[in-house]
């Protein structure tokens, strides 16, 4: 039982990362129906982003963990965010309209551009930082003398979490350019003709993605504190599956796929056999898709002639 | 102008700032920083400079943005910069910013004498590229080498028309493709070293064993649509490679199976000096002098003629019906689905045909290289082919051809540039969709057309 519980806890942690990545999917497709495939090396350059941040901020004399985090963050939702927002205008806007494949054919090389760029730039070894916010409480005891723990981080990890979902629901919810969105989603040329500047909501839902991946990758630094140049082709896959799990367009959905395959991946290694815990998250995305195509959360789409 | 520019160079500087202003260090026990501001600042200025004079073509000051170039082209090759990719992205730049302005100054290109003067190249060019391809090998200039990259770019060729039926013909984007590429080529490598099996006679089992993967993962995931299932497709693949990986039992791991079989001349003749008792050398057999190229070139042949096989295949089948039900369903599922045309199963059998081609070039890979490891059908290899078919021309056979010979035969000449060349490969797959969405050939000739 008490092996159960912090499984639980390790699974909850992975999946929102997953799920902060997964909200950049959902939204993009959501409003311009493709998908994004070089989002998950938004998510590797805002974990190096976060590294190379905590050095420098560091030598730089700041020595408050509190401050250095916050700090950290918001250089990475910055940078990231400016890097989705240069993708968009360089490469995504000019293929607006363009053939299907074309977007997803330019994304896939975008991908393979980023990865090459941060491994050029950056070197290829795996990159590594030891815990900042070492420790954390034991919650209870099992039994068999295991001890269930959950570390300072990862309850940053679950508070951040939250606190970001319920901003995004705020601002997708109760302002003006959520409106905006909303209307854009749902039918660009008629929200362009009611006044709504299209291009420009397209443009600050990439930025929002974005800096969503670059939280999520600042929580890998620092939680699991190994990255390499290679780490958001997986991570963009698993957090595409849990775009789908929860139906895509639905940002609920987004983080609910997320806490799902990190549940179903931390106990798929426990239990099971963590060479083929892919393949588990793989399996779950072909099923989702066969019996249910619109997700847990999403609605069915309807076939337009 | 010029606020524009310094826009353009502000968010260039700030996207910079943390990736190339600095730099990781690999230290033990711990990573260190250095910075690196010269190629930041070099970097800056690039992208100031290469805005300006876009921004300047735009405006209509062509002549003056030409002579800005040229002026910075030829200043650039002598300026030292801190490294030696920027100077050539500065040079390689401003070199094609210059084309352009030369371009617009040259006025507009005559529409019509293009045109006329383009068809007969059009219908000559397949003819000649089979012709090179067969007199290759006896050329002065082929060694090992050349014709090593030769067979390396007739099985993405090969590929490429093979999954031309599944994405071209019937419009399906297969991410995974590399799948099929992966079990034809464990198929021949299992049957070849643990049942002694020749390369001949594994061929077969490979495209099956392929087709019968393809119909396997088929039959659930073809009534997704579009991009779903693509990322479908491409979670096959992975799970593929994992299994592969992790199969030790069977595939030996990551570790991989050496020392495959490799062909015969018809299990006529063996391609060694020394052949096994019982077995003849291909060079006794024709009474030359032994050469190690000997199989290096057949390899060749054997490629060249499987590959014509599939494009000969192709072409004929899609004068037949249900070639012709692919492209209809490509075009538009509803209309074709309201002719009666049997969605699922028509898919199917493109998925199945497509797979099987994908097995026979897995077979052809272990011959080239004459080992496996799960490594060799990572994703990469999926989007490479993938992006063959796409760049060249969804449908197009001869496009598939252009674009193997830039994607696959570019990047071998540039071995040396080993650090860029991956970089250059994703630049290129963006380049030519901003610039040509629809492919390189994008004309599709109908099949049929109505009197």
């Amino acid at each position: 039982m008490a092996y159960f519980i912090q499984q639980l806890i390790n699974g909850l942690t992975l999946g929102a990362i997953y799920g902060l990545i997964a909200i950049g999917y959902t939204m993009v497709y959501g409003i311009i129906g493709m998908i994004n495939f070089a989002h998950g090396e938004i998510y590797m350059i805002g974990a190096f982003v976060a590294l190379i941040a905590v050095l420098a901020f560091t030598s730089a004399g700041i020595a408050s963990i509190p401050l250095l985090l916050i700090v950290v963050i918001v250089a990475a939702m910055v940078v990231a965010g400016l890097y989705g927002w240069a993708i968009e205008r360089l490469i995504y806007r000019p293929l607006r309209g363009a053939p299907r494949l074309a977007p997803l054919i330019s994304a896939i090389g975008l991908s393979i551009f980023l990865q090459q760029y941060v491994q050029l730039t950056q070197g290829g070894r795996v990159k590594t930082l030891p815990p900042l916010m070492p420790g954390g409480f034991t919650l209870m005891r099992g039994d068999d003398g295991f001890a269930v723990g959950i570390s300072n981080f990862q309850i940053v990890v679950f508070v951040l979490t939250v606190v970001l979902m319920a901003g995004l629901t705020l601002i997708i919810n109760r302002t003006e350019l959520g409106r905006a969105q909303r209307a854009a989603a749902s039918d660009p040329v008629m929200a362009a003709l009611c006044g709504i500047d299209v291009d420009r909501t397209i443009s600050v839902t990439f930025v929002i993605g974005a800096a969503l991946a670059a939280v999520a990758g600042v929580m890998v630094v620092l939680y699991y504190g190994v990255i390499d140049f290679f780490i958001g082709f997986l991570a963009g896959l698993k957090a595409f599956t849990a775009a789908v799990l929860g139906g895509v367009g639905s940002l609920p959905g987004a983080l609910l796929g997320g806490l799902v395959l990190g549940l179903v991946e931390s106990f798929w290694s426990a239990y099971a056999d963590a060479a083929y815990k892919d393949v588990a998250a793989y399996a779950i995305l072909v099923l989702v898709l066969i019996f249910r195509p619109s997700g847990l959360l999403g609605r069915p789409e309807i076939e337009k002639v | 102008m010029l606020r524009d520019a310094a826009v353009a160079a502000l968010a260039a500087g700030l996207l910079g700032l943390p990736l190339i202003g600095f730099r990781l260090l690999d230290q033990s026990g711990g990573e260190g920083l250095t910075t690196r501001w010269p190629e930041l600042a070099a970097a800056v200025a690039l992208v100031f400079t290469g805005r300006l004079a876009l921004l300047l073509i735009d405006g209509g000051a062509v002549r003056v943005a030409l002579l800005i170039m040229v002026a910075f082209a030829a200043s650039a090759f002598f300026v030292p910069w801190p490294a030696q990719f920027l100077k050539v992205v500065a040079v390689g730049g401003a070199a094609i910013i210059a084309i352009r302005a030369g371009l617009i100054l040259a006025g507009p290109r005559p529409v019509a004498l293009a045109g006329g003067a383009i068809r007969p190249i059009g219908r000559f060019l397949p003819w000649l590229l089979v012709l090179f391809a067969l007199i290759l090998p006896v050329l002065p200039f082929a060694d090992r080498g050349v014709v090593d990259v030769g067979i390396l770019i007739l099985t993405y060729i090969l590929l490429g028309w093979g999954l031309n039926i599944v994405t071209g013909l019937a419009g399906l984007l297969d991410l995974g493709y590399v799948a099929f590429l992966a079990i034809g080529a464990y198929t021949t490598a299992i049957l070849g070293t643990q049942y002694g099996l020749s390369f001949w006679m594994c061929l077969p089992f490979s495209a099956l064993s392929a087709s019968a993967a393809g119909i396997l993962l088929g039959f659930p995931v073809l009534r997704l649509r579009g991009d779903y299932f693509a990322i479908v497709t491409l979670g096959f693949g992975e799970i593929i490679r994992i299994v592969a990986n992790n199969w030790r039992s069977l595939t030996n791991g990551s570790q991989g199976i050496n020392n495959l079989p490799r062909p015969t001349f018809f299990g006529l003749a063996d391609f060694t000096g020394s052949p096994a008792p019982g077995h003849k050398a291909f060079s006794t057999l024709f009474g030359i002098p032994y050469s190690p190229i000997h199989r290096v070139i057949f390899l060749y042949y054997v490629v060249l003629a499987l590959a014509l096989a599939v494009n000969i295949f192709t072409l004929r089948i899609r004068r037949l019906p249900i070639g012709r039900a692919w492209e209809a369903l490509r075009e538009d599922e509803i209309a074709a689905q309201a002719l009666g045309i049997d969605r699922r199963r028509i898919k199917l059998a493109a998925f199945a045909i497509g797979a099987a081609w994908g097995g026979i070039a897995g077979a052809v890979f272990d011959a080239r290289q004459g080992f496996i490891t799960p490594e060799s059908f990572g994703f990469l290899e999926s989007a490479v082919i993938t992006a063959i078919v796409v760049l060249g021309g969804l449908g197009s056979q001869l496009g598939i051809v252009l674009a193997a010979l830039v994607l696959i035969g570019l990047p071998e000449l540039f071995r040396g540039l080993n650090d860029y060349r991956m970089l250059a490969f994703g630049a290129a797959m963006i380049a030519i969709m901003l610039f040509r969405p629809r492919g390189l050939i994008a004309t599709r000739r109908p099949t049929a057309i109505l009197k």
